[in-house]
């Protein structure tokens, strides 16, 4: 439904907009000069490729309906050539065959060759022989009057000559459009006599009815007479609305009748009678109110079907100089029109592209073109958080024009070339910073499993390595200890870059080994510790110097790292080297085909110990331990978060008072030892019948026995 | 599977029993007709109030999770465990009244310093019984002792390196038996009674009675360093010079794992009592936890820049001490973060730690003892200030609180050393579980019970809680199975089905378009969460950005 309704907004857009197009084209064209006309076809192409843009313009290319003259690269259209194709060129071969060219001759020189004059045409100035016919012929003569066939005033020829090719041309554009109007107003009046709904039937019927009836009324004060005429006109419509469907078949009356025809004599004959009824009626009617229902009824339809401003024009068509005249009427409606859609359709259109845009299977050069807005649209953004001040888009339209057309330039090399890779140079300067600068947001967005090293290319990524590596040494974040915390931590300082911020939750291994810790002041100090201090700091440089080649840190992260990489998730490698190509020693099947058959694995949870760095946490399943776990939910749990809930509290009288123990793990029925138990009458199940079928039915449900049935159950018992 | 118990104050005691038995818990009713046969009524109606945070304490549900909307069938069940939890955890409560012991303490007169009291005044101020306690063994000559207490705390089993084992009930000082393995005794460790013995020799591990006849020279267990036994599981635990972990079942004399730590020379292991994971101190300064169901350590802690010299954790498993060659002592959070919570450099290193029960800490350094204690029992010990300072009359080489008694044995080079520790040991003990007093017929009967509820060696994680939970991964693949079984789903929501209705209302397009209605409607819903989500994302993102941002001049307009 939805789909439905934006193809029709997007229809009646598409309709606006060429009724916009209209005038211009015509002023385009209507100017003669060519280079200026050049120029203006570029601008134009711009101003397209910006619209186009927004994804307003894209359906339009697609179709072309009949009033359009809108030009476009895709579509065949005379304009764009900037001559006027004539049919003849489109029927005559490339080459003219030399066995036609004698015919054409023969032709040329018949159609050169004058008529034989016959004196008709001098015989009827002279047929005015008697005096008043010449007295006539001359007044003819002196007032310019046409005697002849033409029946055109000399005035009138010199106006006919005197009218230039631009009116010309704006007639015919305004016939043009007044044709399209017609279309389209017929379109509507079509689609709406589609329309199924009998309920819009019937209220656009009352509606007009309505309509009519005001009308009438307006009437009936103005103008009486005519108000009678009318009333006579509406009374014998319905009239004749009322006998045509009351003595038809189609009736309800007449149905039922119709089925019950085959059996009842009396059905029959109604049936009968009024088929006759309704022959009688429609051929008295027919000879009553021919020729004026016809009229009445054709005048309607068409008021009906044509809006005034089609009229207007034929009216003027039918007058005795339609190039005359030019009606002021439709120039003012075109600037409504004009007007109209300029504010109208651009939220529209808007909404057209984002809803569509992911489930129409697109062409490729219009993926393109949203690649390119996306990008455009990336960097507007980039630039506006740059800038303190929102530009307005005005500005940035026209500073960025140049921009525009340079990147256009680059996307059409690209949909020539029809090429996959990115990094394709463009052909202007301007663009290639730009080209740079877009790169890194897809990189960013690339999965980390996808990452690899990448080899240092300039002299600045360099640099940046260093003081990546640099902030990895300096960091010393959270030390958990008391006292130089405060001091030492640079992660508040203000000024400090992103990218630490990033892994200032990584707690630093090095900070967390190496910190100075206070010492303790002891009492009782051993005994050996007591003979120098001297002694004591040598002792020091000899456990650094001992530790100094066996770098503690840099073996565990190491370990950490295989310990993670064993972890994850095996990627799947399913390329058949030599298959589709050569193979043998030495040679490697084709990146692109790797990457083809690479089944990527699914990135699994984060490990537990990400953040802790000196720690190693096994995450591999303990088997031994789930197989005490329960792995089957019981019956009315739904979620096993539901079902621990239920076995948190444990039962044993280690973890429990001897009464809650006691409690906890009483039996549902308690027996004494030493008591006999009859076995269950049907008695005192409550049952009467035979003793054998209630003992099926307990044994069938033993746990039916409440405390009523157990009370009586101990009363036997006891008994 | 809560392997430990946590003793004393939180296990409420089975003293109960001594209660006088009443055939019918009194009930509660009106206080009207509570009225006695002498007419008086009762000024405390109804059940002694329980104060809140001690029922808190025996509360084991944890009800900050949501739970997906269930049945009512479902919620009554959650309904009653959750009756079954609060009555429980009332009773535990009201039964700590009956924890009538209190820690002993140390306090020193304003300005004084602890620490600077020594053993002889302590002696000299305690009651006669208590002042008993401390005494030293002067055994120079089988050389430096380890020493174990029994999981009673009324036996002391010791070992000297030159082959002197002896066990002896330390509180009466009655010996049970004294040999000399005529072998370097490298540990010795009580197995669950005390009537049984482990001694690491040289060669091979021992196993010998309290009459200091050997029952058993297990081969397979050879070059053992370090001892340590699981109680509830009944595994004892040996750390060898050949770099094995090995775990062996004392109840049915089987070696359950061998796990090669591939770590080189084991000497520092400790047990966390909690959860019953051995802890493994390595050279490459790393701490290494155990299970026997794993082939690989559960966890790997790099602590130290130099090599562990040793590690112990606390009762409950909160807190790990561990000390290094970088003559630093540091203690780890154990719970998730394995972040050292407090670190001190010792003028020496400690070279020996050990927690007691109510969570001091002891650090062996060279021949002098320092204990720190927290400010409670949860509390890690906090190093600014030692406790207590001992200096012995040559290196220490052992160090165990005695359980349930303020000692804290200390094997050294000059013998043994038992000295008064006020406020290490728990006051209150489980008279069914660790009886100090028991007798013969007692101690014969807890064996066996506790035999029966052994606790299986697979069982041992990081989590002792696992078995309260469900197998999630088997449970997923079950089902997964059983849709695959079945060709459908049958535990999926079924699709929207309109109601039909009267009049006419319920031709094919309209139940469509109801349908469509319910379809869409969900359809939104997402778009929305979605949306938001984006939004959300977007604002942390803008805020990022706003925060790193540097104020733009007011030339960057002209850049181009």
């Amino acid at each position: 439904m939805t789909a439905n309704r934006l193809a029709e907004s997007l229809l009646a857009l598409s309709q606006q907009e060429e009724l916009v197009d209209l005038p211009k084209d015509y002023l385009l064209s209507g100017s003669e000069d060519e280079g200026d006309n050049d120029g203006e076809r570029e601008h134009q192409k711009l101003l397209e490729a910006i619209s186009s843009l927004d994804g307003k313009n894209r359906r339009k290319l697609a179709e072309r309906s009949e009033a359009s003259l809108k030009v476009s690269e895709f579509n065949v259209s005379s304009e764009g050539s900037g001559e006027k194709l004539v049919l003849a060129d489109l029927l005559e071969p490339v080459k003219t065959s030399s066995s036609l060219a004698t015919v054409k001759k023969q032709l040329n020189r018949v159609k050169s060759k004058k008529t034989v004059e016959l004196p008709l045409n001098k015989e009827e100035i002279e047929r005015a022989r008697t005096p008043l016919e010449q007295e006539i012929f001359n007044l003819l003569h002196k007032n310019k009057q046409p005697v002849a066939d033409p029946l055109l005033t000399p005035v009138e020829k010199a106006s006919l000559q005197a009218m230039s090719l631009e009116e010309a041309k704006m007639r015919r554009a305004e016939l043009q459009r007044a044709r399209a109007l017609q279309s389209y107003y017929e379109a509507k009046a079509r689609r709406e006599k589609k329309i199924k709904s009998k309920k819009y039937h019937k209220v656009v019927k009352k509606g007009k009815a309505k309509k009519a009836l005001k009308e009438f009324e307006q009437l009936r004060k103005v103008n009486p007479a005519a108000a009678l005429e009318e009333l006579e006109k509406i009374e014998k419509a319905r009239m004749m609305e009322r006998m045509s469907l009351k003595h038809q078949n189609s009736g309800k009356w007449a149905k039922s009748k119709a089925i019950m025809a085959k059996y009842d004599l009396e059905a029959r004959q109604a049936m009968q009678e009024q088929l006759a009824k309704n022959k009688e009626l429609t051929q008295k009617l027919q000879v009553a109110s021919e020729s004026e229902e016809e009229e009445g009824g054709t005048e309607e339809v068409e008021e009906l079907l044509v809006p005034d401003v089609v009229n207007e024009v034929q009216m003027n068509a039918d007058g005795p100089n339609p190039w005359m005249l030019r009606s002021c009427t439709s120039d003012t409606k075109e600037a409504a029109t004009q007007e109209d859609p300029e504010q109208l359709p651009e939220p529209e259109a808007h909404e057209v592209s984002e809803s569509e845009g992911e489930e129409r299977p697109v062409a490729e050069e219009e993926i393109l073109l949203r690649e390119f807005e996306e990008r455009r649209s990336l960097r507007k953004r980039s630039e506006l958080s740059q800038d303190a001040e929102p530009a307005g888009s005005q500005e940035t339209k026209d500073s960025s024009s140049q921009e525009v057309l340079s990147e256009l330039r680059v996307l059409a090399q690209k949909l020539k070339e029809n090429d996959q890779s990115r990094k394709q140079k463009a052909t202007s300067k301007g663009t290639i910073p730009q080209v740079q600068r877009e790169e890194p947001a897809p990189e960013e967005e690339e999965p980390l499993l996808l990452q690899r090293p990448e080899r240092v290319q300039t002299l600045e990524e360099l640099e940046e390595l260093g003081k990546e590596e640099c902030f990895q040494n300096k960091e010393l974040p959270r030390p958990v200890l008391e006292g130089q915390q405060s001091e030492r931590t640079p992660n508040n300082r203000p000024d400090a870059p992103k990218e630490k911020k990033k892994k200032e939750q990584m707690i630093d291994l090095q900070n967390l080994l190496t910190t100075q810790s206070p010492s303790v002041k002891s009492l009782a100090v051993p005994t050996i510790e007591e003979l120098e201090d001297e002694e004591e700091r040598n002792q020091r440089q000899m456990i650094k110097e001992a530790f100094a080649g066996d770098d503690v840190i840099r073996d565990f992260l190491k370990e950490k790292r295989e310990a993670v990489e064993a972890s994850k998730p095996k990627d799947v490698d399913l390329t058949l080297p030599g298959w589709g190509e050569w193979g043998g020693v030495g040679l490697k099947p084709s990146a692109k085909k790797r990457r083809r058959f690479l089944i990527k694995a699914p990135e699994g949870p984060p490990r537990k110990d990400k953040n802790l760095p000196n720690v190693i946490i096994n995450e591999k399943r303990n088997i031994h331990t789930a197989a005490h776990q329960v792995r089957v939910l019981p019956y009315p749990f739904t979620h096993h978060w539901q079902f621990e809930r239920t076995i948190q509290i444990p039962i044993g009288s280690t973890w429990n008072t001897q009464r809650a123990f006691q409690k906890l793990t009483t039996p549902k029925v308690v027996t004494k030892p030493g008591h006999i138990i009859n076995p269950i009458k049907a008695e005192d199940v409550g049952y009467r019948s035979s003793s054998r079928s209630d003992l099926s039915v307990i044994q069938r449900n033993p746990k039916r026995i409440t405390t009523r049935h157990k009370k009586q159950l101990k009363k036997s018992s006891v008994d | 599977m809560e392997t430990a118990p946590k003793p004393g104050r939180d296990v409420p005691p089975k003293k109960d029993k001594l209660q006088t038995k009443r055939k019918k818990p009194r009930e509660w009713k009106n206080p009207e007709s509570q009225r006695s046969l002498s007419g008086a009524q009762d000024p405390f109606p109804g059940p002694a109030p329980v104060p809140v945070e001690v029922v808190q304490k025996f509360c084991r549900i944890d009800k900050s999770r949501k739970l997906p909307r269930s049945k009512a069938k479902t919620r009554s069940r959650l309904e009653v465990a959750e009756a079954e939890e609060e009555e429980t955890s009332i009773k535990a409560a009201r039964s700590e009244l009956l924890l009538a012991e209190e820690p002993g303490f140390l306090e020193g007169e304003d300005g004084e310093d602890t620490a600077k009291i020594c053993q002889a005044d302590i002696v000299e101020a305690v009651d006669i019984t208590s002042a008993a306690k401390h005494f030293d063994l002067n055994l120079r000559q089988f050389g430096p002792y380890r020493l174990n207490y029994s999981r009673t705390g009324r036996h002391l089993a010791f070992g000297g390196r030159r082959g002197h084992v002896a066990a002896l009930d330390w509180v009466t000082k009655k010996l049970m038996c004294e040999i000399n393995v005529m072998e370097a005794v490298r540990d010795i460790r009580f197995l669950h009674s005390e009537a049984l013995l482990a001694v690491a020799q040289n060669r091979w591990l021992h196993i010998y009675d309290n009459q200091g006849i050997e029952l058993h020279c297990i081969r397979r267990c050879d070059r053992v360093t370090r001892l340590e036994f699981l109680p509830f599981h009944f595994l004892l635990a040996t750390a060898s010079e050949t770099g094995f972990l090995t775990y062996l079942d004392v109840s049915v004399g089987k070696i359950v794992a061998a796990l090669n730590a591939r770590a080189g020379r084991l000497d520092v292991m400790s047990q966390n009592p909690y959860n019953a994971v051995i802890h493994l101190g390595h050279s490459n300064g790393t701490v290494s936890l155990w299970s026997p169901a794993m082939k690989e350590p559960l966890a790997k802690i790099l602590c130290h820049r130099g090599g562990v010299r040793a590690v112990a954790v606390d009762s409950t498993g909160t807190y790990m001490a561990t000390s290094g060659l970088d003559h630093q002592l540091k203690i780890f959070d154990l719970r998730g973060t394995y972040q050292p919570l407090s670190t001190r450099t010792l003028p020496h290193g400690a070279g020996h730690l050990a927690f007691s029960q109510r969570g001091l800490l002891v650090a062996g350094m060279g021949d002098v003892v320092n204990i720190w204690a927290g400010q409670g029992k949860a509390s890690p010990p906090s190093l600014e200030q030692p406790y207590l300072t001992h200096r012995l009359s040559g290196p220490v080489h052992g160090l165990q609180f005695c359980p349930f008694e303020d000692v804290l044995g200390v094997g050294h080079s000059g013998g043994i050393t038992s000295m008064l520790v006020p406020g290490a040991g728990e006051p209150n003990f489980d008279g069914l579980e660790s009886n100090p007093y028991r007798s013969r017929k007692q101690r014969q009967e807890w064996e066996v019970k506790a035999l029966l509820e052994k606790v299986p060696a697979e069982l041992i994680c990081l989590d002792p809680r696992a078995l309260a939970k469900v197998d999630v991964i088997s449970l997923e693949q079950g089902k997964k199975e059983r849709i695959e079984r079945l060709g459908y789903d049958p535990e999926a929501k079924a699709p929207f089905q309109p109601k039909p209705k009267q009049k006419g209302r319920s031709s094919t397009a309209s139940l469509v378009k109801r349908k469509r209605k319910v379809m869409d409607e969900e359809h939104r819903d997402k778009v929305r969460q979605s949306l938001q989500q984006q939004q959300q994302q977007q604002q942390h993102k803008e805020v990022k950005a706003k925060s790193t941002g540097a104020r733009p001049s007011a030339l960057d307009r002209f850049v181009r």
